[in-house]
């Protein structure tokens, strides 16, 4: 087990070097940096000395390869750089605002969970019956609905119309949590819901159930005894490949709902070219990408031992 | 699996409803598609005009979607807004169908190191959340319906190559092949007379079904205002524009919202049917 996970977090390493270097690389290549980027905004005309020296200071005038190793090299020691815009230190800017991020996409994993399993189940026991045709009607809806647009849609019922909840707030509470979870949520099960029924199905169709069956043990038992436990290991993996997605959909609504979190921040910085910050960014989404799948793959092991940790996983 | 003449007599009245479900989603793309390429000539107003008298009017019957903050024919805009968000989308999955699967097919054809390192590459595309890749490039190319393109471009085609690789990799030995190979063919030949029409079926419904998500994440880059710029009508940016006018006139984000939400319906139903009569074995 400790092997295992050694190894799969070593190859955390490849995936990092690579993902950042080619937005390092595509980063340099669009030309403009944050210093020119930085006086045009300002609005001020400045000379030639004072951009070169602004670079130089921000180490923007060595050669590519070298701004990049000197990078990766202090991402490794928990030095980030300095953010261009706020001067403040991304890595403590990071830190401040992932636990929101964090909370959303947590929040919005549990209640996709609780939502989609049951409704899973029961579309698939419910095979071709009217409550199967209902959920799978409203996942294929939602499945079509850009998670920007679900956001505005809940936002004009709950907070508009009904006036249930505040449109936005400008802190992190609770009450501002409903809303963009909800969204997250939206996108999230109705993908899900169409995966959890289909595992369930199949396992459904598997000859121990007839077995069961034939020996008189009620549906109930059956279907959470039996079914679910096995369904489990898909239900799990395909949960973890979802937070890739979810991590994408956290930028959006993060920005919609003026949530203070790491997504959000991120769309900032790329609107104002704060390469440090955007570099942060994707570096620590790949981790936290690989870890979740991770995590996925230990559990599902524990849950069922047949998993072989050490094995290929496509 | 029972057989018997019941059972195939059942199976082709099921192939019979998809065929006739297929015949009315491809219309309706079919409808679709036109609309967006003439929506200069359908629109009722001139979807750039201004008139700030006619500001936020609710949709009526005169402005059947109500009109925006700076009196523009909301219905105009949405409708002109289609040609950008239906064609764009339409050349995003075309490349990167296109792209994908000769990566694919080449690697999965040769093998070795090619094949070796462009599927590493993919690996590493794959193993990233997309958006926020694409987000990144995006930002970094900088606004731009163009460089958002690109941007979706640059993370969609390793899924292709993927599937592509594998499909060419079972017809290798297929004994056709071999038959065609002692024929004397040419690689080319080989690949794209041979190969290429065996493996097209699932690429293409891969390729269909792409199609909604494809145009959502396009729209998402425009509504965070790294797609297409104002004042041109897309549908993403004027979903953007209309955010902050929810309370005082919903309709400015709702009317393209709901543009999005029924075309990305109609390409997922139109993909879905295609790979029910494709492959019915593959029912969910």
């Amino acid at each position: 087990m400790l092997k295992y996970t050694a190894k799969r977090l070593l190859l955390l390493i490849p995936v990092l070097v690579g993902i950042t270097f080619l937005s390092f690389a595509m980063m340099r290549l669009a030309g403009g940096d944050a210093v020119t980027y930085m006086y045009e905004n300002a609005g001020t005309a400045v000379s030639q000395e004072i951009i070169d020296e602004a670079r130089k200071e921000y180490g923007l005038d060595q050669p590519f390869l070298v701004q990049y190793g000197r990078w990766f090299m202090g991402m490794a020691s928990g030095d980030m750089g300095t953010s261009y815009v706020s001067g403040r230190d991304v890595y403590d800017t990071f830190i401040e605002k992932l636990p929101a991020t964090i909370l959303l996409m947590l929040s919005s994993v549990l209640l996709t969970m609780a939502v989609s399993v049951p409704l899973g189940i029961l579309s698939a026991v419910r095979h071709n019956k009217w409550p199967d045709r209902l959920i799978r009607f409203f996942s294929f809806t939602g499945n079509s609905m850009p998670n920007f647009f679900a956001a505005l849609v809940l936002m004009y019922f709950l907070s508009v119309k009904l006036g249930w909840l505040p449109v936005v707030t400008s802190e992190n509470t609770i009450l501002s949590l409903v809303l963009p979870t909800l969204t997250l949520t939206v996108s999230m099960a109705s993908k899900y819901t169409r995966q959890v029924r289909a595992a369930v199905l199949e396992e459904l169709n598997k000859d121990y159930v007839m077995g069961a069956r034939a020996r008189g043990v009620s549906g109930k038992v059956i279907i959470w005894k039996n079914v679910m436990k096995a369904s489990m290991v898909t239900i799990i993996t395909l949960l973890s490949l979802s937070v890739g997605s979810l991590l994408g959909g956290t930028t959006i609504v993060e920005t919609i709902f003026m949530w203070d979190g790491v997504g959000k921040m991120a769309v900032d910085a790329i609107t104002m070219r704060d390469y440090p910050i955007v570099q942060a960014y994707v570096a620590w989404m790949a981790v936290i990408y690989v870890l979740a799948n991770l995590a996925s793959d230990i559990l599902c092991h524990y849950i069922d031992p047949r998993v072989r940790l050490g094995g290929e996983r496509r | 699996m029972r057989r018997g003449a019941a059972a195939t007599g059942k199976q082709k009245i099921k192939k019979d409803i998809t065929k006739k479900k297929l015949i009315v989603f491809a219309a309706l793309t079919l409808i679709l598609l036109l609309a967006a390429a003439f929506a200069r000539y359908l629109c009722p107003y001139d979807p750039n005009e201004q008139n700030l008298l006619l500001a936020q009017k609710p949709p009526g019957v005169e402005h059947w979607m109500g009109t925006d903050r700076f009196g523009r024919d909301m219905f105009s805009r949405v409708l002109a807004g289609s040609t950008i968000s239906v064609y764009a989308t339409l050349v995003l999955v075309a490349v990167v169908t296109v792209t994908g699967t000769l990566a694919g097919m080449i690697c999965g054809w040769r093998g070795g190191v090619i094949d070796t390192v462009v599927m590493r590459v993919a690996d590493l595309f794959l193993a990233f959340p997309s958006l926020v890749f694409a987000l990144a490039v995006a930002g970094v190319l900088g606004g731009g319906i163009q460089n958002a393109v690109i941007a979706l471009a640059v993370i969609g085609w390793p899924k292709f190559a993927r599937l592509a690789r594998g499909l060419t990799m079972a017809q290798k030995e297929a004994p056709y092949l071999m038959a065609a190979r002692l024929a004397g063919s040419s690689t080319p030949k080989l690949l794209f007379k041979h190969i290429l029409p065996n493996i097209a079926g699932p690429v293409l419904v891969t390729a269909v079904l792409d199609i909604g998500t494809m145009m959502m994440e396009l729209a998402g880059l425009s509504f965070l205002g790294l797609g297409v710029q104002p004042p041109v009508a897309e549908w993403g940016s004027m979903i953007n524009d209309g955010r902050s006018m929810l309370q005082i006139a919903p309709w400015m984000a709702l009317a393209p919202g709901a543009a999005i939400f029924v075309t990305v319906m109609i390409f997922n139903l139109l993909g879905d049917t295609l790979r029910d009569y494709l492959d019915p074995r593959q029912r969910g």
